[in-house]
C-alpha cells in the first residue's frame, strides 16, 4: 500500500520470473514422459521388449544353455474374449528360433479389434528376449464367434545374464475402442464398487 | 495520533472486508479460519473411517464410500487443512516479521486464497453425487487404471486440484517475492527469524512441485477425454509413468507440508527456553538440504513396482540421508533447551510433543526407506502410522504451537491457559492412541485402504477408533478457546512472552490493522 514505485516494479518482476519458472515445471512436468521412455529403453526396464528380424536372429548360433520360457495371457476386462497361451512353458536355448501359440476366441456379437501389450519378466531378462513376428505387432481383429491361433516367434539372445534360469512373457489384451471397452468392461460403470475394492487389495498385481 | 490511527485503520465493514480486503492481517485470519472448518470436515470424514473399522465386517459404509471417504480425507486434511494453516501463519507473520507493510503482491494474495472455498466445493460437492458414482474413491494418490476409469467426481477433484494448485503457487510467488524484497534495512537474510527462512525454502519447493502435479493430473484428464494415452497399456502408454510423475510432486510435497512446521518449532523453543536458537546457521543450511534431497527421493514411495536394484539402492541412500540434516535440527532444538530456563506454556508443551513425536515418524520413515523391509511395509498400517506421526503429530502440532504462541498477538488477549492445557493433554492422549497401535497392525499385516480386517486385528483397531473419536472431539475445546481470546480475555502485553524476540513482538497486541508503515531499522 505504502510500496514506493520503485519496489512495486521489483515485486512485479520478481513475480514474473518465479511464474516463468512454474509454468517452466509444468513443462517438464510433460518432459518427464519421453525421459521416462528414453530410460526405460535404454536400461531394459518395465519388461518393454524388443523386436528383431529373422536374419540378425540366425546371426547368434544357437548354445548349449537353455532357459525355462513361461506364457501367460489375459484379456483385460473390456475385451470380450477368451485368451490363453497354448504352450504354457518350454525350455529353449539361447540363439534358438521358438515359436509358440497362443489361443484367442471372440465371444461377442460383433467384430471386436484388440491390441496385445506385451511385457517380460523379470526386467533384466527382457532386452535379451527378442520377438521376430508377433500378433502384438498389429492390432487384431476377431469376427463374431470367430477363434484364431496367434503366433509368437522369438529368440533369446546368448548374451542373457546366467543367474535367469526363468523368462516370463505375459500379454495383456486390450479392446482398442474406448465405447465397446465401455460396454463390455463394467468398470468404468460409475456406480459399480469392485474396481476400487480390488485396488486396495491388489497393489501389487 | 489515535484519530489518525483510526482514519488510517478505516476498512469495509461486513462481508465486503472479507472479499475485497488486501490486508495481509485479514488474509491470514481467512487462511486460518478455512484450515480450521477444513480440519473438521477432513476429521468427520477420518471418524466415518475410524467407525467402519472399529468392528470387523462391513457395518456403517459400503466399501466405495469408504473409499472415497479415505480418498477425500486425505485431500482435504494435505491441502485443505495444513497447506492453508501455514500460508495463514506466513500471511499473518511474514510482513510483522521482516518489518514490511504488508505482503508484496496484495491483490494477488486476496485471489489466491479466495480459490480456495472454491475449489474445496467443486471437490467435496461429488460426495453428493452418489447417483453418478460419487467422489474420487480411488485414494489421493490418484493412481492410474482407476484414476481413468472413474467416475464424474474424478473430474471434479482434478479441476480442484488444477484450482488449488494455482492458489498455491501464487501464494508462493507472493511469499519469495515478500521475502526477497520487503524485508526492513538492516535484515539480512541470515539474520531473518527462522519461520521466515523455512518458509523462503518451502515457497521454491511449492514452485518446483505443484506445477508437475498439475501436468500429471492433467495427463489424467486427457487420457479420460481427449483420447491421449500417457498411461493407458493399450495405447502404448505406462501406469507406471504416473506414479513417477506424481511422487516427482508427492514427495516435495510431504515437506512443504512440515518445512514451515519446522519453522515455528524454531521460533517457539527459543521463546520458552529463554536461549537463543541453539546453530542458526546449521538449521538454515540443514533446511536447505533437506528441501534439495526431497526432489530426489520419490521413488521410495514405489518400490514394489519393479525397479533394477540399482535405482532402488540409490533411492534408499538418498531417503536415509535425509535423516541426517533432518537428525541436525532434532539436535538443535534439544539444544536450546538445555540449560534453559524452560515454562511450559501451552505452545512449548505442543513445541515438546512435535519434537518428540514427528522424531517417532522419522524414525519410521526410515525403516520403511529399507528396501527389504519396505516390500513388507507397502500398503499396510505401518505406512499409515508413519505418515500420520509426521503429519498429525508433526504438522498439525506444530500448528497448535504456533496458533496459541501467536494468538495473543493476533487478538491482543491472553487465550484460557486452563483450556489450553487441557486441550494439549486430550490430544496427546487421543492422537497416540489412535496412530500408534497402526504401527503394530501394518508390521502384523494389515493393509490400509481396505474397510474390512481379519479378525485378530480387532482388539487395536477398536483402540485407535477410541482414540480417534477422544482426538476428533477435544479439537472443539480449541474452537472455543479461539473463540473466547477473540471476545476477550486478559490483555495481552507487546511482547506477550517473557522469552520473545524477533520485530512482531515489539507491536501492540492486537498490531494496527496497517503495521510497520516505515520499515524499523535492524541493527
Amino acid at each position: 500500500m505504502q510500496a514506493s514505485p520503485s519496489r512495486t516494479r521489483l515485486n512485479r518482476r520478481t513475480a514474473i520470473k518465479i511464474a516463468a519458472v512454474a509454468l517452466g515445471m509444468f513443462g517438464f512436468g510433460y518432459a518427464l514422459v519421453p525421459l521416462y521412455n528414453l530410460a526405460c529403453q535404454v536400461a531394459g526396464l518395465n519388461g518393454k521388449t524388443g523386436r528383431i528380424d529373422a536374419q540378425a536372429a540366425a546371426v547368434a548360433a544357437p548354445s548349449a544353455r537353455t532357459v525355462t520360457v513361461e506364457f501367460t495371457g489375459n484379456a483385460t476386462s473390456g475385451l470380450p474374449w477368451e485368451f490363453r497361451p497354448l504352450t504354457k512353458r518350454i525350455d529353449v536355448r539361447l540363439g534358438e528360433t521358438v515359436t509358440v501359440k497362443y489361443y484367442a476366441h471372440n465371444t461377442a456379437q460383433e467384430s471386436v479389434t484388440g491390441q496385445a501389450v506385451p511385457s517380460v519378466a523379470p526386467s533384466a531378462a527382457a532386452p535379451h528376449f527378442k520377438k521376430i513376428q508377433c500378433f502384438c505387432f498389429t492390432q487384431q481383429q476377431l469376427k463374431p464367434g470367430e477363434t484364431r491361433e496367434m503366433p509368437v516367434r522369438f529368440t533369446v539372445l546368448p548374451d542373457l545374464a546366467p543367474d535367469v534360469q526363468t523368462i516370463t512373457l505375459s500379454y495383456a489384451f486390450f479392446n482398442v475402442d474406448k465405447v465397446s471397452a465401455q460396454k463390455y468392461g463394467g468398470e468404468a460403470a460409475p456406480t459399480e464398487t469392485h474396481p476400487a475394492h480390488d485396488h486396495a487389495r491388489g497393489a501389487n498385481g | 495520533m489515535a484519530t489518525a490511527t483510526a482514519h488510517h485503520d478505516a476498512h469495509p465493514t461486513g462481508i465486503t472486508r472479507w472479499l475485497f480486503t488486501t490486508n495481509h492481517k485479514d488474509i491470514g485470519t481467512l487462511y486460518l479460519v478455512f484450515s480450521l472448518f477444513m480440519f473438521f470436515v477432513g476429521g468427520t470424514m477420518a471418524l466415518i473411517i475410524r467407525a467402519e473399522l472399529f468392528e470387523p465386517g462391513l457395518q456403517i459404509t459400503n466399501p466405495h464410500f469408504y473409499n472415497q471417504m479415505l480418498t477425500l480425507h486425505a485431500l482435504v486434511m494435505i491441502f485443505g487443512v495444513i497447506m492453508p494453516a501455514f500460508v495463514g501463519f506466513a500471511n499473518w507473520q511474514l510482513p510483522m516479521m521482516l518489518g514490511a507493510p504488508d505482503m508484496a503482491l496484495p491483490r494477488m494474495n486476496n485471489w489466491s486464497f479466495w480459490i480456495l472455498p472454491f475449489a474445496f466445493t467443486l471437490l467435496l460437492s461429488t460426495v453428493f453425487m452418489q447417483d453418478q458414482g460419487g467422489g474420487p474413491a480411488g485414494g489421493w494418490t490418484m493412481y492410474p487404471p482407476l484414476a481413468i476409469q472413474g467416475g464424474i467426481g474424478t473430474d471434479f477433484t482434478i479441476l480442484s486440484i488444477h484450482m488449488m494448485g494455482i492458489s498455491s503457487v501464487l501464494g508462493a510467488i507472493n511469499v519469495i517475492a515478500t521475502i526477497l524484497n520487503m524485508r526492513a534495512p538492516g535484515m539480512t537474510l541470515m539474520k531473518m527469524p527462522l519461520f521466515v527462512w523455512t518458509w523462503l525454502i518451502t515457497a521454491f519447493l511449492l514452485i518446483g512441485a505443484m506445477p508437475v502435479l498439475a501436468g500429471a493430473v492433467t495427463m489424467l484428464l486427457t487420457d479420460r477425454h481427449f483420447g491421449t494415452h500417457f498411461f493407458d497399456a493399450a495405447g502404448g502408454g505406462d501406469p507406471v509413468l504416473f506414479q513417477h510423475v506424481f511422487w516427482f510432486f508427492g514427495h516435495p510435497e510431504v515437506y512443504i507440508l512440515i518445512l514451515p512446521a519446522f519453522g515455528i518449532i524454531s521460533q517457539v523453543i527459543p521463546t520458552f527456553s529463554r536461549k537463543p536458537l541453539f546453530g542458526y546457521n546449521s538449521m538454515v543450511y540443514a533446511t536447505a538440504s533437506i528441501a534439495f534431497l526431497s526432489h530426489v527421493v520419490w521413488a521410495h514411495h514405489m518400490f514394489t513396482v519393479g525397479m533394477p536394484v540399482a535405482g532402488e539402492l540409490f533411492f534408499m541412500y538418498a531417503t536415509m540421508l535425509i535423516a541426517v540434516p533432518t537428525g541436525v535440527k532434532i539436535f538443535n532444538w534439544i539444544a536450546t533447551m538445555w540449560r534453559g530456563a524452560l515454562t511450559f506454556e501451552t505452545p512449548m508443551l505442543f513445541a515438546i510433543a512435535f519434537v518428540i513425536l514427528f522424531t517417532i515418524g522419522g524414525l519410521s520413515g526410515l525403516m520403511l526407506a529399507i528396501v527389504p523391509a519396505d516390500f513388507q511395509y507397502q500398503d499396510t498400517y505401518f505406512v499409515v502410522a508413519h505418515f500420520h506421526y509426521v503429519l498429525v503429530t508433526g504438522a498439525i502440532v506444530a500448528i497448535f504451537a504456533g496458533a496459541y504462541f501467536w494468538l495473543p498477538k493476533w487478538t491482543g488477549h491472553m487465550y484460557n491457559e486452563r483450556l489450553g492445557k487441557w486441550h494439549f493433554w486430550l490430544t496427546m492422549i487421543g492422537m497416540n492412541l489412535t496412530f500408534f497401535p497402526m504401527h503394530f497392525l501394518g508390521l502384523a499385516g494389515m493393509q490400509r485402504r481396505v474397510p474390512d480386517y481379519a479378525l485378530q486385528f480387532t482388539d487395536f483397531n477398536q483402540w485407535a477408533s477410541v482414540g480417534a473419536f477422544i482426538f476428533g472431539f477435544s479439537q472443539l475445546l480449541f474452537v472455543i478457546l479461539v473463540i473466547q481470546a477473540v471476545r476477550g480475555g486478559k490483555r495481552a502485553t507487546a511482547q506477550v512472552w517473557e522469552g520473545a524476540e524477533g520485530l512482531e513482538w515489539t507491536l501492540s497486541s492486537p498490531p494496527p490493522y496497517h503495521s510497520f508503515a516505515t520499515p524499523p531499522v535492524v541493527k
